[in-house]
């Protein structure tokens, strides 16, 4: 086996055990390329990846851009502050465009959940999701799980919690999805208005003390409050939030075992977890950011080796 | 299916003291010298190699690492199989050593032109030297010749030309293969 069951990343629930084992395998070659003088590979040379951002990121955008250049893709960028998307021209044609241009890949990120999947029906490209709505964010969750498998050694049988902001977070779900496909348990905490409804039909803990959650996990990936997408007050005020799911030393030194904090970012510093935490050993955060272009090359090159010439 | 023994364990056993000699005879003490093996295969012969310079011939501080061309070929996404990657560990310095690369059979040629790219990720060595077992001369697409060479095979395309190692197949020998 290595070649993916996939010819697009849509979500980790189009994936399967073997998928992101091979992902994983792919990366550790690429984190060791990206560790070199010369942290380029010519692979990708003859194929041109377009980055569609219809909705703002930083972190995800660079690290995206960085895997494919460092692929030796060619790349072009599209944020739809500054495009005709404004104008009122419809996805299918925006990419159709982007795509007469002889395109070979799409890198999309827009705010409605499943527009990756809409646009796979509709054009002829290989389409990663870089994060769609609510819905997923396979990428981030892939980058995770890769971490935690660093950190440990192996993803099976550990014991992850994801704090904060449940049901506005597309990390949440693709993390759920990809840590229980390797065997992971997972819970989530948060405040009640936080957490979706039927997110236990998933297989997954609820729990809403955050210290009885840390004290069974091993990893913490704690969650941004993702403000503008909220539309109504789901908690009283952020301090109220903080004193509740924050996470400080004081409360990590507390606890029965030492445990692993992760954040996809951007951090609200003393919001979710405060600056001494974040700043500490035992977050993996930094380690997240390098792993998360190595697993980016990784897709690329396992979806550009299925494009067909 | 036939297959015909190109070499057997003697004669391969042969072949390696006389190459290890040969590179002892151009490195003289190797300090200035890396041995590359080329994955997956040609990592077999290089372990061999410097087992052979190490205990028979008394050579110290050899330096040598693995090199995976995966990312370098040039038939991506043109071959009907996919390529895996393999390992690779350079954990010592290439700039301005003598580079010789360690396969074990040369064929197109292409290996080595992907591995020549792959090591200038590493570096700029002042020398690169190519060592191979097998040499299947006539059947180059690129101007590369080995600097020592184990056996000269004249073979036909469709032929395949295997070497097994004891340590991964259970036993030492070339075979010539007709399918």
């Amino acid at each position: 086996m290595s070649e993916l069951s996939v010819n697009h990343l849509l979500g980790i629930k189009y994936l399967n055990k073997q998928d992101i084992q091979l992902i994983f395998e792919t990366a550790d070659h690429f984190k060791e390329v990206i560790n070199r003088p010369i942290k380029k590979v010519p692979s990708l040379r003859d194929i041109t990846i377009a980055n569609l951002f219809f909705e703002n990121s930083t972190r995800t955008k660079l690290s995206f851009e960085l895997a494919e250049k460092r692929l030796s893709a060619d790349v072009i960028n599209f944020s739809a502050a500054q495009s005709s998307v404004k104008k009122g021209e419809t996805l299918i044609d925006t990419v159709n465009n982007i795509l007469s241009m002889k395109v070979d890949m799409v890198v999309m990120r827009h705010p409605n959940p499943g527009a990756g999947v809409f646009l796979s029906k509709h054009v002829n490209a290989s389409i990663i999701n870089a994060g769609d709505g609510a819905h997923e964010h396979p990428t981030q969750a892939l980058l995770d799980s890769y971490s935690i498998r660093e950190r440990f050694g192996e993803v099976k049988g550990k014991n992850v919690v994801i704090v904060g902001d449940i049901l506005h977070s597309r990390v949440a779900l693709s993390n759920i999805f990809a840590l229980q496909l390797q065997g992971a348990n997972v819970m989530v905490c948060g405040p009640k208005t936080l957490i979706p409804k039927y997110i236990d039909k998933l297989g997954v803990k609820v729990e809403t003390n955050l210290r009885k959650a840390l004290n069974w996990c091993d990893v913490a990936n704690m969650l941004r409050v993702q403000n503008e997408r909220m539309d109504v007050s789901y908690f009283p005020s952020t301090r109220e939030y903080t004193q509740q799911f924050g996470v400080d030393k004081t409360l990590l030194n507390s606890l029965d075992k030492e445990i692993t904090i992760m954040h996809p970012g951007p951090i609200n510093r003393g919001v979710e977890i405060t600056s001494d935490v974040a700043d500490s050993k035992q977050a993996i955060i930094l380690d997240q950011v390098q792993n998360g272009v190595a697993i980016r090359m990784a897709v690329i090159y396992l979806l550009a080796s299925k494009i067909k010439q | 299916m036939s297959q015909k023994v190109l070499l057997n364990a003697k004669e391969v056993n042969i072949i390696l003291h006389r190459l290890a000699c040969q590179l002892i005879e151009n490195h003289k003490d190797f300090t200035n010298t890396v041995l590359i093996g080329i994955q997956p295969r040609g990592k077999f012969l290089a372990n061999r190699l410097i087992t052979l310079l190490k205990e028979d011939y008394k050579i110290k501080n050899l330096q040598s690492g693995q090199l995976d061309i995966t990312f370098y070929r040039d038939d991506f996404r043109r071959s009907d199989k996919p390529l895996e990657a393999n390992a690779t560990e350079i954990n010592c310095v290439v700039e301005g050593k003598k580079v010789v690369f360690i396969d074990d059979v040369l064929y197109t040629g292409r290996s080595i032109r992907a591995a020549l790219t792959a090591i200038q990720s590493f570096g700029r060595p002042n020398e690169i030297e190519l060592l191979t077992l097998i040499d299947r001369r006539f059947s180059r697409h690129l101007p590369i010749q080995p600097d020592y060479r184990g056996r000269q095979v004249d073979a036909i395309n469709k032929e395949k030309v295997k070497v097994n190692w004891v340590e991964n197949e259970g036993e030492d020998a070339v075979y010539l293969i007709n399918s």
